[in-house]
């Protein structure tokens, strides 16, 4: 009887074994038949709130409607500074500038730009761009679902369950139809206010738009956005913004055809989230062929995508690095890219070592696992992933943090002497480079001025010095605490004692980071306070409140930051603009910043291109700002990506958001790498099931000796 | 019975409006319907008249409770917690204000959250029915003894170690399943398996303390001794007359909490990309999405008071004597 059972044991044992040698991947989660597809392998951590280009605006729906809608101009892949060049556009638009002349009549003209009335934008576009298949465009003698019934779609729970599709050539109209669909209300533009500013007649047409259903008011005009014929239109802008052509390359100007606001507004479809929120319809290299936002999104190769081909130049050094290996090729090289819903940095961690996903940032828990700090102070990959060989890219983004004076504040705002003496000491006495060390693990680069690199006016070394918080020598170099203990005596407040009650100057901090997690930066902050005697209170709040103390300019010193929308100074610059004061108009200069000088500056730098007049505007708007420092600049944050061998042409690019065309991903080599780490380990388990068995030993003996002495009582 | 449970029924619709009104409240005390436009719109470029246009098309443009500019009913029915409110009562939750369809988002998430909760519920009672009879079998020895210390030690870990140590050592180490994610029908299985064993184990410590305190309550009961006496062993006694009798408390603890499974697991769901509704509402507070937070509220409160009807219905079942009336 034992020997049969221990066979038994023994053969379990053997097979368990036999497994373990098996080359399966147990804990692979994809499907074994995707193992050597050409698919890339995403996350996303907070589902979408918009795929709607009118509506989108951040950069998790940048992620995925970038690959998907085509605007008339993309950011070159490689070159730097980034570069506008054609997408949709079959060229750069032709930009006339016109005046009025004294009978009225609109000249052409090179004249100074307060002079300028209109600008026009003349855009021709490709002809041969198709839209994706779509139910939208499927057509019969008529369109085939542009009639549909409630009853139609009882069976219909996701698009693809429309058994036809069709699509049809991109033409100027479905561009105009975009710039409509931004003022209507009821499809909530961010942008929407902004533009009725510059766009000619979009203002009127909004008004008329109020009482039109969004699919009627394709018969309703903008005076300014005309259709010349069917690959060319013209926008007409009020006065000179030369910014305006970046706008063109976002997805808010991408062509969306009429059909699309016909079919979603048909009754029934949005009850079964059928809308074009989630279901987008694009002329880009990818569709979004599945859209489950609860669990996964997949973008597939876009059938009538229009040939475009892989950079044949870049910068220098992009050769070497193998960035133009592909030059010339017809793109896209990924058939699939899926993204997969993951809330936890820990699981998306061990799949990225696993091979399972294919890029990774470096969050903070898993940050000496990947990050080794060299002698020379710069940052490497640590051994364990030097053997897998996987890429580390890093790149200063094109954004700001900073520490804010409200400017309307009796104690640190106002541009008197001693209000600016006290705000530079305080600029001072905040360390950002232990900041950057203890809180961001090296991850960032202390601000000079209010540009990040990669931004034209930028300057590093003694050129981009800020004088009044640094010295150079051979290097920036924090100014002494002495020097801030001195500004602090000649603002009134020596010692850090307020004259007016003889204790310590109390200022006040808002701040919306209120969780368990910051509150060792919080008291970081008072700490450096406490440095020349200055006592730091925080009124750390949820978002919203900080939001309406700022807007209501209640706050006296606050924490916040700006993430450039478009490579161009004056999207950095405006921050500090008079006329964009928050507490006036609601703009974004949340400091209240007013200079009548460093207005007019601004005014005369955002119209002129760059140049060496421009930039000397630039160092003259700076220096006002380093000088009266309404903020204490902060730092540049730096992102670090984590790439596999196999994940190739990946160049960081912080403006383009359609970079998944030019990557290519060899997938024979990740089915291998991933095959190799990721063998079953048995034995384990095997050991574990042995000790279990071992234990129920006693438990056996116990049992019998029980049953035994029952039965002796009987 | 029938009067019982209408009864029953009759008095949850002032529970449900008493749940109504104060998830509104709190909601509203911490978010206004302009900080609920702007967690909409975005954070750039948001004008007064974008955050105005959008309270009236998503109806947060009237006032809270009381519309005082109208007269006689339209002072109740003109007010947003009757507009939003109102059709709860009869399950239609609307568009959540992210402009997705609440309903068809809570099907679609429901059945993930259950296929967790299922089956980590019947093979979690049965470990722990398991466990707590043998504890009773081997009363009074050094087994129950550290079976009693595991327990204790089972209870005292967190939760949140159990799922990161079980990916680390079945999906990391020994590479045996999949760390996170989820597939359909049977491409679910090995996305389960992990999930549901780190369930069974944590549950383990309270649920086998729990149960072995019901059991040992009716080992003393003289129906035990007369089975004894009868010649009956001791495993007989156990697993036929002790778990028989023991049913009521342990099948009322059960009935109580099967409609809470579909809602899921907040941290269970999180660590497993589970798509499942255990995430759904902390997701939408953080969103400010009042829609879908009054929708689930709504939705928890009428599962409890279901699961406690049912808890009363089984009763009857499992022990004639009880009667309701």
């Amino acid at each position: 009887m034992f020997s049969v059972s221990c066979k038994r044991w023994l053969l379990l044992i053997h097979c368990l074994l036999l497994s373990s040698c098996n080359d399966a991947m147990l804990n692979n989660p994809y499907p074994a038949k995707e193992d050597k597809q050409s698919i890339l392998y995403s996350s996303f951590s907070e589902r979408p709130k918009h795929l709607d280009p009118a509506v989108s605006y951040s950069s998790n729906e940048y992620a995925i409607i970038g690959q998907i809608y085509e605007p008339l101009l993309q950011y070159h892949y490689l070159k730097r500074p980034y570069q506008l060049v054609p997408l949709t556009a079959a060229k750069m638009p032709e930009i006339t500038y016109l005046i009025e002349d004294q009978s009225g009549v609109l000249i052409k003209t090179h004249l100074e730009p307060e002079k300028v009335r209109f600008t026009d934008y003349m855009i021709e576009i490709k002809p041969g761009i198709r839209f994706q298949p779509h139910p939208a465009l499927a057509k019969g003698k008529d369109y085939i679902y542009h009639n549909l019934q409630v009853e139609d779609v009882i069976d219909i729970s996701t698009i693809t369950d429309f058994e036809h599709s069709g699509t049809r050539e991109v033409v100027a109209e479905d561009y105009v139809h975009q710039i409509k669909r931004l003022v209507h209300p009821k499809i909530h533009s961010p942008i929407a206010e902004l533009m009725k500013e510059y766009i000619v007649g979009l203002e009127e047409f909004s008004k008329m738009a109020e009482i039109q259903d969004p699919v009627a008011f394709r018969g309703l005009n903008i005076s300014g956005v005309e259709v010349i014929d069917k690959f060319h239109f013209r926008i007409r802008i009020y006065g000179k913004y030369p910014q305006f052509i970046f706008w063109l390359s976002m997805p808010f100007f991408s062509p969306m055809p009429w059909e699309a606001d016909v079919f979603y507004g048909q009754d029934g479809l949005a009850d079964k989230n059928i809308s074009l929120d989630w279901f987008p319809i694009g002329s880009g290299a990818y569709m979004l062929s599945e859209n489950n936002p609860n669990r996964q999104m997949v973008l597939s190769k876009n059938p009538y995508f229009h040939l475009e081909r892989y950079p044949n130049s870049g910068e220098p050094g992009d050769f070497e690095s193998g960035l133009l290996a592909d030059a010339g090729k017809s793109l896209p090289f990924i058939d699939k890219v899926i993204y997969v819903l993951e809330k936890e940095t820990i699981p998306y961690w061990n799949k990225f070592l696993q091979g399972y996903y294919d890029a990774s940032g470096v969050a903070s828990d898993s940050f000496d696992q990947a990050i080794q700090f060299m002698g020379d102070g710069k940052a490497a990959l640590t051994p364990a992933l030097q053997k897998k060989e996987i890429r580390l890219q890093t790149a200063v983004t094109t954004s700001i943090s900073y520490l804010g004076f409200n400017m309307i504040d009796g104690v640190v705002g106002g541009r008197s002497d001693k209000a600016r003496k006290l705000r530079q000491a305080i600029s001072i006495i905040i360390d950002y480079e232990e900041y950057i060390a203890i809180f961001m693990n090296g991850r960032g680069v202390p601000a000079q001025g209010l540009l990040p690199p990669g931004i034209f006016g930028y300057e590093s070394g003694v050129q981009g010095l800020n004088p009044y918080v640094y010295d150079w020598h051979d290097g920036y170099h924090r100014k002494s605490m002495d020097t801030a203990k001195r500004l602090l005596s000649e603002a009134g407040f020596k010692g850090g004692v307020d004259p007016s009650t003889q204790e310590a100057l109390v200022l006040y901090l808002d701040t919306a980071a209120s969780g368990p997690d910051d509150r060792a930066r919080l008291n970081w902050y008072r700490k450096q306070f406490s440095k020349i005697g200055l006592q730091l209170v925080i009124r750390a709040t949820d978002y919203n409140r900080f939001q309406q103390k700022i807007r209501s300019g209640n706050a006296q010193l606050f924490l916040w930051g700006w993430n450039a929308d478009y490579p161009d100074p004056e999207n950095f610059l405006f921050l500090l603009y008079g006329p964009h004061s928050k507490i006036k108009t609601g703009g974004e200069n949340a400091a209240n910043y007013q200079n009548a000088v460093y207005d007019r500056l601004f005014e005369e730098m955002r119209n002129l291109a760059n140049g060496p007049v421009r930039l000397e505007k630039i160092h003259q708007l700076q220096e006002i700002i380093r000088y009266d420092a309404p903020w204490v600049l902060g730092f540049y944050p730096k992102s670090y990506s984590l790439i596999h061998k196999w994940y190739q042409n990946l160049k960081p690019n912080l403006m383009a958001n359609n970079k998944l065309k030019y990557t290519r991903i060899d997938s024979d080599y990740r089915a291998r790498q991933r095959q190799l780490w990721n063998k079953p380990l048995w034995w384990p388990m095997v050991l574990l099931i042995g000790v279990g068995a071992i234990l129920l030993w006693p438990a056996l003996v116990i049992y019998r000796r029980r049953k035994k002495a029952v039965i002796n009582a009987r | 019975m029938i009067q019982y449970i209408i009864r029953r029924l009759m008095y949850s619709i002032p529970l449900l409006l008493g749940v109504n009104i104060l998830t509104f409240f709190l909601f509203f005390v911490v978010n206004t319907p302009d900080d609920m436009a702007r967690m909409q719109l975005g954070q750039k470029h948001v004008t007064e008249q974008a955050v105005s246009k959008w309270k009236i098309d998503h109806g947060y443009d009237l006032p809270l409770f009381i519309n005082s500019g109208k007269d006689s009913f339209k002072t109740i029915t003109e007010t947003i917690f009757y507009q939003k409110s109102i059709k709860l009562f009869v399950f239609q939750f609307g568009i959540s204000d992210s402009g997705r369809n609440i309903g068809a988002d809570i099907k679609q998430r429901m059945w993930p959250s259950l296929a967790v909760a299922l089956p980590a519920l019947l093979i979690g009672l049965s470990v722990n029915i398991l466990a707590a009879l043998l504890m009773v079998l081997f009363r009074q020895s050094y087994l129950e003894f550290w079976g009693l210390v595991a327990c204790v030690v089972i209870m005292s870990i967190s939760a949140l170690f159990y799922i990161i140590g079980g990916q680390f050592l079945f999906s990391k180490l020994l590479k045996l399943v999949p760390i996170s994610g989820f597939g359909s029908g049977v491409d679910a299985l090995k996305f389960l398996i992990l999930p549901v064993v780190i369930s069974v184990v944590s549950g383990l410590g309270s649920g086998g303390r729990w149960y072995r305190a019901l059991f040992i309550e009716e080992v003393e009961k003289d129906y035990v001794v007369t089975a004894r006496a009868k010649g009956l062993s001791e495993t007989q006694v156990l697993f036929r007359h002790v778990l028989g009798n023991a049913m009521i408390p342990i099948l009322t603890g059960v009935v109580v909490v099967l409609p809470l499974l579909f809602m899921g697991s907040l941290i269970m769901e999180s660590f497993f990309s589970i798509p499942g509704l255990g995430s759904y509402t902390i997701d939408a507070i953080n969103r400010q999405d009042f829609a879908i937070v009054r929708s689930m509220v709504f939705l928890g409160s009428v599962l409890y008071i279901l699961g406690l009807l049912l808890t009363d219905i089984c009763y009857t079942l499992v022990d004639p004597r009880v009667k309701l009336l």
